[in-house]
């Protein structure tokens, strides 16, 4: 894929669930958030689900959020999240319990 | 999950923060996606759709000598003619990359990025060793971006500040003479815009 340019498709979403810009820009307020975005991206590219069945999923957590509690990330987090459980990429119980383990420090990888 | 320890953490994690390094750090276990991938999609992205502005900054200076002398006179202006206005009121200078001096930029404090022309600020560029060694060790830093300078050329680092944010006017490169403003637009990167590596010469000019 690293000759490839920004796919259109990701580039340019649906109206409802479109990224959020600032002047054309992709805005990312912290690090975790192109994390996420790389995330989802890539399990897309290397074929784990199409884009379409992706935005679905985020257009159901927005719809399900009509007062915003969650920004715009965290429910693109929890659509990929919940789209890898779906696919079976992985499992609901071993997602709680790493995210347990760095909740807690059990599991510290902070190098950058 | 309150995201408040007290286990030696020096910085607090949010809850989206730890749930997204739990699930990379899943995928990437099972092999179904790497680190690397995952930064690749983020530079694809910001390089794709971020530092446009600036490669149009380049191509027209590299055509339009008249508009060149003007963008290093006066960066800010001569960037706010093409359309982009600074970040927050900060000027932008641009220096130019020459067969006798090379510029790079840092921001050793934070992460001042001249996001107007350039978008977002790559990974590495916020990272910490980027930041204190861009100054101390320029070469080895330029040579890991697999930049090699002769011995000759003078290295000029430009650290970035609230005030001032700076962008680098790289060398045209040999071969080029022929394409236009819009092809050279497609050829300019942004590393090569913050001073790291050079703009190479396309494939189909060599």
């Amino acid at each position: 894929m690293t000759e490839k340019g920004a796919d259109r498709q990701i580039s340019n979403m649906p109206e409802e669930v479109e990224l959020p810009r600032d002047n054309g820009e992709l805005v990312f307020d912290a690090p975790w958030e192109s994390r996420a975005f790389g995330m989802a991206v890539a399990l897309n590219e290397s074929g784990k689900y199409e884009w379409p069945e992706f935005v679905d999923q985020l257009a159901g957590e927005i719809k399900a959020d009509p007062a915003e509690e969650h920004t715009y990330y965290e429910k693109w987090l929890h659509s990929l999240a919940e789209l890898a459980v779906q696919r079976g990429l992985i499992s609901e119980s071993e997602l709680a319990e790493r995210t347990n383990e760095y909740d807690t420090g059990a599991r510290n990888d902070d190098d950058h | 999950m309150s995201g408040h320890h007290d286990d030696g953490h020096t910085h607090e994690q949010s809850e989206p923060e730890i749930r997204t390094k739990a699930l990379e750090s899943l995928l990437v276990e099972k092999g179904l996606i790497s680190t690397d991938e995952i930064d690749e999609v983020a530079r694809l992205y910001e390089q794709d759709i971020g530092p446009m502005n600036g490669a149009k900054v380049v191509a027209r200076a590299w055509t339009d000598p008249e508009y060149k002398r003007r963008l290093l006179e006066e960066g800010t202006s001569a960037i706010a003619e093409l359309g982009y206005e600074g970040a927050q009121g900060a000027k932008i200078a641009v220096f130019e990359n020459t067969s006798d001096v090379h510029n790079m930029v840092v921001c050793t404090l934070c992460s001042c990025y001249p996001w107007p022309v350039l978008g977002l600020p790559p990974t590495w560029y916020k990272s910490e060793a980027y930041r204190s060694r861009a100054v101390i060790e320029p070469r080895s830093v330029l040579k890991e971006f697999g930049t090699e300078l002769e011995d000759e050329v003078e290295v000029r680092v430009w650290d970035s500040n609230s005030e001032v944010r700076y962008m680098v006017l790289p060398e045209r490169p040999a071969g080029t003479e022929g394409m236009s403003e819009e092809q050279l637009i497609d050829i300019v990167t942004r590393d090569a815009m913050i001073g790291v590596t050079r703009v190479p010469a396309p494939a189909s000019a060599v």
